[in-house]
């Protein structure tokens, strides 16, 4: 789950790491009021969105006047913010965090991870921050440092002072910086952080380090032991669909091509969009009606599909094992009574009662299509959909 | 011989009178898995399924000899059955559960290394050798016993290679999920060396998905230690790259991880690699000439 910036920061707050006094604000009039209350002449306005690239695509501005905030915020709240890491139609506004400013006089970089390969936490820092650390992590890895917190030992203060010095922080900073690292560390372990982010952490023209951003990613898997952060979860930042499917336990990703796909298990829905476009068609959609699908899941699941206008023709791939495919002959059946179907389905069942599946659909007086095997299955569904593109 | 389980391996289950440790109980006594018992805290000395349940699982494992364990605790509990599992002897942890945190997977993964144990999953559907022993959530039909072994992190794609090399009469010496978390137990390294080392596994399938480098560090062991033929399909070539968060994430995985990158490794690395899902079977008769 995506917190926003001002969420992050609250953390960093609670954890001792250094933040720009700040109110995350919903209206413009709200926005204005802050700039008083944080007083000074000079502040920066922020879109908060769950994306990065915001400063670029003009979502973070300096702003030294009523009728600058005014503009600001009245092009931001309530449309979308496009970055080059969102897609095309961008992420909705709907609160800006108003900030003072910070005099930069370096940008640095600060991020922490779960590193699959090494099967460690592992601490990410360079002196090249700001937005084009990508680029230098492939063209000069030398330049980005690395540290791996012993999940037993946790982190330790060494470690933060062989990246301080490596960092060129003089004494000061150096002491700032453990202490941000240990904090970033400890917030990592309690919050059941997947991915977190400081860029830019920056040296201030007096030279004091101080975290100008917070993007901070917590593992879904862990939510139930935060509800603190559960309740900081900001529907309004996914799509649609995909939160209609959430609450249904299916997991939908939405795409533009133009055959529904209904499939269970992530790693054979994704197979299955490969098959269907290898065998000239166009997913509309990743759905991947999990392990434990119910009939009334599945019945769901059709609907979601067929919500999409530009579906021509659906693939229902299952292949059960703890799913019957009996199960879901029913569900199909049940939705599409219900929805309606005005589109061919092509529906391949293999495994768990694939036999007794096939019967059911092959009894109800519905225009679906059986696939005898997955290249057959696809081969029809591509065909129904109006041929290969 | 097969890999990690065969038909003399005694199992119990943890989560034994839950309603998915009841259910693929069933199906494991059935398909003739040496299921000797199961743990259930505050239900020890009662039977279910006509087998011994226990209250902890070193009494378990006193009591029948247990080698493996098999995990169907819901999440929250997930890293307390593992700690328990591993203080107790068990040699072998197969972990189903889906959905359980990932830190708390870092920290269980060191206590089994550290005590020699091997942990396969979580979010798996299991490990199967055919007609001898089955710890998992697979439909045990789809196997037939033989000469292929497979190793995947998906559980539905696992069945879809199943299939295909039932299908072509090859059959199944061990197939086994590990499952598709960011840690998981055991990973396709560990799986591989053991498959090389097996005498009646003469070849083996690898099924990747985007993601990760995992399909790229076994590309590497691939070309320096398995002799076997490799056949491997990658899911994932149409995935769109998501909306993402800040770059950490790139950063670390090096601008790896797509499907493209992954069959070019495996292909460097001298693995026959299939794009088309559906023809892993003809492939694998292709690469071996059988």
């Amino acid at each position: 789950m995506n917190l926003h910036e001002y969420q992050g920061k609250a953390l960093f707050r609670e954890y001792g790491l250094p933040v720009s006094n700040g109110v995350a604000c919903d209206t413009t009039e709200e926005v204005l009021a802050a700039a008083k209350q944080i007083g000074g002449d000079m502040w920066v306005v922020k879109a908060q969105v769950h994306a990065g690239g915001r400063g670029k695509a003009g979502g973070v501005k300096l702003v030294k006047t009523e009728a600058e905030i005014r503009e600001f915020c009245d092009r931001h709240i309530g449309s979308r913010l496009v970055t080059y890491q969102t897609d095309a139609n961008g992420q909705p506004v709907s609160k800006i965090l108003i900030e003072t400013c910070t005099d930069i006089a370096n940008e640095l970089y600060l991020g922490a991870v779960v590193d699959r390969s090494t099967r460690r936490i592992v601490f990410m820092a360079s002196t090249e921050g700001g937005v084009e650390i990508e680029k230098v992590a492939e063209e000069t890895p030398e330049k980005i440092l690395k540290a791996a917190i012993d999940p037993l030992v946790g982190p330790q203060p060494y470690q933060a002072r062989q990246m301080g010095f490596q960092l060129g922080l003089n004494p000061t900073q150096m002491k700032q910086f453990t202490q941000i690292f240990m904090g970033l560390a400890k917030l990592f372990d309690e919050k059941d952080v997947a991915l977190i982010e400081i860029n830019p952490l920056v040296i201030t023209e007096e030279g004091n380090l101080h975290c100008l951003d917070a993007k901070i990613v917590i593992d879904s898997n862990a939510m139930y032991r935060h509800p603190e952060l559960a309740a900081m979860h900001d529907p309004s930042q996914e799509d649609e669909r995909e939160a209609i499917a959430a609450k249904w336990e299916l997991n939908y990703v939405a795409l533009e091509g133009s055959i529904g796909c209904m499939v269970n298990g992530a790693g054979l829905a994704m197979g299955t969009m490969d098959t269907v476009k290898l065998y000239g068609g166009a997913p509309a959609n990743f759905l991947d009606v999990g392990g434990g699908a119910t009939k009334e899941r599945v019945a769901e699941a059709f609907k979601l599909i067929l919500s999409d206008s530009s579906v021509k023709a659906v693939f229902v791939n299952i292949f059960g094992g703890i799913v019957r495919c009996d199960m879901i002959a029913e569900g199909i059946i049940g939705a599409v009574e219900e929805v309606g179907v005005e589109v061919p389905v092509v529906v391949r069942l293999e495994g768990t009662n694939a036999d007794k599946g096939a019967e059911i659909l092959s009894q109800s007086d519905l225009n679906i299509i059986a696939g005898s095997s997955l290249a057959d299955a696809a081969q029809k569904v591509v065909a129904a959909a109006g041929g290969a593109a | 011989m097969s890999i990690l389980i065969n038909k003399n391996t005694k199992v119990i289950c943890q989560g034994f009178t839950g309603k998915n440790g009841t259910f693929h109980s069933e199906q494991a006594i059935a398909y003739g898995t040496k299921m000797v018992g199961g743990v259930t805290p505050g239900k020890g000395g009662t039977e279910h399924l006509g087998l011994p349940v226990f209250n902890t699982v070193a009494d378990a494992v006193a009591a029948t000899g247990a080698d493996a364990s098999v995990i169907y605790v819901p999440a929250p509990f997930v890293m307390d059955s593992i700690m328990e599992a591993v203080d107790s002897g068990i040699q072998l942890i197969v972990c189903i559960t889906e959905g359980v945190p990932t830190l708390d997977m870092l920290k269980c993964k060191i206590a089994c290394d550290n005590a020699g144990i091997v942990l396969i999953g979580p979010n798996c559907p299991g490990v199967i050798t055919p007609d001898e022993c089955k710890i998992g959530i697979m439909p045990g039909h789809i196997h037939k016993k033989g000469r292929v072994g497979i190793v995947s992190r998906s559980g539905t794609l696992t069945y879809e290679a199943v299939k295909q090399t039932t299908d072509m009469g090859f059959g199944q010496s061990t197939c086994v999920g590990i499952g598709g978390d960011p840690i998981p137990g055991s990973n396709f390294i560990d799986i591989l060396a053991r498959f090389q080392e097996d005498p009646e596994t003469e070849a083996i399938v690898m099924i990747g998905e985007i993601g990760g480098t995992a399909e790229e560090e076994a590309a590497e062991f691939i070309k320096q230690n398995v002799t076997k033929p490799v056949v491997s399909y990658i899911a994932g070539s149409t995935a769109p790259p998501g909306k993402r968060m800040g770059h950490a994430g790139a950063i670390i995985s090096g601008g790896k991880g797509t499907a493209d990158e992954k069959f070019a490794a495996l292909e460097a690395a001298g693995v026959t690699v299939t794009r088309n899902l559906a023809e892993i079977g003809v492939t694998l008769k292709e690469a071996t000439g059988w």
